[in-house]
């Protein structure tokens, strides 16, 4: 492998928890700017997958590349360590988990440039601004609790937090799935146009694939631990290939949908 | 809102054909200082025998909050108008023995998180009888019935299932025990909060089949809550969506889909994303829902609304027939564009 290519490049990823493999053998790319969702139900290794490509799982086998720098063994010192966070950046499904809520959301911002960068307390200030109102939030919101926020507003934070330190991929857990549906379209809306402007390549995990045609171009699907299908969103969806995408194609509740012909597809043998 | 105090408590028994639940003027309001606005605002819904009716809204809209209070269950010092019937009868103003006796023989509820359900540290066998034993049943005939609906709700080994403890099953089998459990007492309606939110796609679509079949063979009236259109477009018989605390529109399911009056449920429907080729894009509602502490005058949808007028900010307006339901909106009668 030379260290060249551009992107993540995931090769061989697998994470054992005692007999059971959780991750087995997990390969993808992705494209510098592009969009790649990673869809399964639960247990199929989707969260545990993208929390080994962040650090916070330690992989069993295989290898993480972003544009050529491996990222798979232990960081040499805290240089390195910070660096690797600067590049990958998460976003949680429950932003109220992930800010702390004794601290303004706005010095919560601040604290990621604190860490990440050298500007003064000015220079941070204006960054934090900028940052806030780059997401839809003004002063007011930055200098609320997080329990004063709605849930929308929360998730508007930890996107705005993630965008700090102007990370190459932003991954992005199940970060629409708690929202009201005309929230949800507001952050779609809003990942949509950083996407644009920033160029900063997505792994989208979800469970809902109504939500993967209008946000990525590439999907893999994992069950077990493993990839059953990949390929770009609009043939997957459109002509799938493996049984158990069409048969989570076929869950989607649509007007029309008969539950009973899931409930025995599912049975059968796949 | 008018304070009403009809007792409908003792009555005679309901007239054939009559409604599963009707729910006729309910107001409830927390105590004073703690929200600025009802929780609920004059909401009538009525579930016909063997109907599936949604009850659509996002956080804060009150649809939790209504599909409770047909179990009696009401926020702590809540204040309530209007009635709640079952089976012609006000669960608000019975006493705990009258509620005790509908919530085990005529009602039953199956909420979002099985666990939260169930006892984790009782059989499931257990869990299954006590209703029926409760209310007489022998202990054999109750195990027998028990196996059965089991059996209804696609549980392998039903008899082993008995003797297991919650912790035993994931999520979907639970859920399925749950609905087991709620079926026990062939109850007249069937309140489900959010039954499926928590589970997978492929669980879903299993739990959905089952209620949907069991509805059919037992003429179970059933209240589906949820915050997804596209599921109860996909379950539903009519629908009714609520916004603030009151319902802002109600009718049919294929027309509610296809022609929407109210620009709250256009809204909905232009946020929800959709799997098929080509589909459009979600479009955002601007702005957020109305708080428990915001209070404002006129159409609480006014501030997010594309198409408000000066007068939907001064005048709030009234439920009315459009088409073959009903709509909340000074302007229903001009049409919305799609």
């Amino acid at each position: 492998m030379t260290g060249t290519e551009r992107g993540l490049v995931v090769q061989g990823l697998c994470k054992r928890y005692g007999d059971h493999a959780a991750v087995d053998g997990v390969s993808f790319t992705l494209a510098p700017g592009s969009s790649l969702a990673v869809v399964g139900e639960s247990g199929s290794g989707k969260t545990t997958t993208v929390r080994m490509l962040v650090g916070l799982e330690r992989p069993d086998g295989g290898s993480v590349r972003l544009d050529g720098r491996d990222r798979s063994a232990r960081p040499r010192n805290r240089a390195e360590r910070l660096a690797r966070a600067r590049e990958i950046q998460m976003v949680f499904q429950d932003p109220y988990l992930s800010l702390d809520p004794r601290v303004p959301v706005g010095a919560c911002v601040e604290e990621v440039l604190r860490l990440h960068t050298r500007l003064d307390a000015a220079a941070r200030r204006t960054r934090v601004a900028d940052l806030l109102s780059r997401v839809g939030l003004g002063e007011r919101e930055a200098a609320a609790l997080p329990r004063r926020l709605s849930g929308g507003q929360r998730q508007r934070v930890a996107i705005a937090r993630a965008l700090a330190v102007e990370p190459r991929v932003l991954v992005l857990d199940e970060a629409v799935a708690a929202l009201d549906v005309s929230i949800q379209a507001q952050i779609l809306d809003l990942l949509a146009t950083i996407r644009r402007e920033a160029g900063i390549g997505y792994l989208f995990v979800t469970h809902d694939l109504a939500v993967v045609r209008h946000i990525a171009e590439q999907v893999m699907v994992l069950k077990a631990g493993r990839v059953v299908e990949t390929g770009p969103v609009d043939r997957v969806l459109d002509t799938p290939e493996h049984p158990y995408t069409r048969l989570l194609l076929d869950s989607v509740p649509r007007r029309g949908w008969d539950p009973a012909l899931v409930a025995h597809s599912r049975r059968a043998p796949a | 809102m008018t304070e009403r105090n009809t007792p409908m408590g003792a009555g005679s028994p309901p007239p054939a054909g009559s409604p599963a639940l009707e729910i006729d003027g309910l107001g409830v309001r927390l105590p004073d200082g703690k929200a600025a606005r009802p929780i609920l605002d004059g909401i009538d819904l009525r579930v016909l025998p063997g109907e599936t009716v949604g009850l659509v809204g996002e956080s804060g809209s009150g649809k939790s909050v209504a599909c409770r209070s047909v179990l009696g269950l009401l926020p702590a010092g809540a204040r309530t108008t209007g009635a709640v019937r079952i089976a012609g009868r006000d669960v608000l103003t019975m006493s705990r023995a009258e509620l005790a006796s509908v919530r085990t023989r005529q009602v039953a509820m199956v909420f979002q998180d099985p666990r939260a359900s169930v006892n984790p540290l009782r059989r499931v066998g257990d869990f299954l009888t006590e209703g029926l034993r409760a209310a007489g049943t022998t202990a054999a005939e109750a195990t027998a019935r028990a196996v059965e609906l089991l059996d209804a709700v696609g549980i392998r080994d039903a008899p082993g299932a008995l003797r297991r403890r919650p912790h035993e099953f994931s999520g979907g089998m639970l859920q399925r025990v749950v609905i087991a459990a709620a079926l026990a007492a062939e109850p007249a309606l069937l309140v489900a909060d959010e039954p499926t939110t928590a589970l997978d796609v492929t669980t879903q679509a299993e739990i959905i089949a089952i209620l949907t079949r069991l509805r059919a063979e037992r003429g179970t009236g059933l209240l589906f809550v949820t915050h997804d259109l596209e599921l109860a477009s996909a379950v539903c018989d009519r629908v009714y969506v609520m916004y603030a605390g009151r319902i802002v529109e109600t009718r049919g399911t294929d027309e509610l889909f296809a022609r929407p009056r109210h620009p709250y449920t256009a809204g909905l429907l232009a946020s929800t994303p959709r799997i098929e080729a080509g589909a459009p894009a979600p479009r955002p509602i601007p702005g957020r829902p109305v708080s428990l502490t915001e209070a404002p005058p006129g159409c609480a949808f006014a501030a997010r609304c594309p198409h408000a007028q000066p007068r939907c900010r001064e005048e709030a307006p009234v439920l009315a027939r459009y088409g073959d339901g009903l709509a909340a909106c000074h302007r229903a009668d001009e049409g919305i564009e799609p």
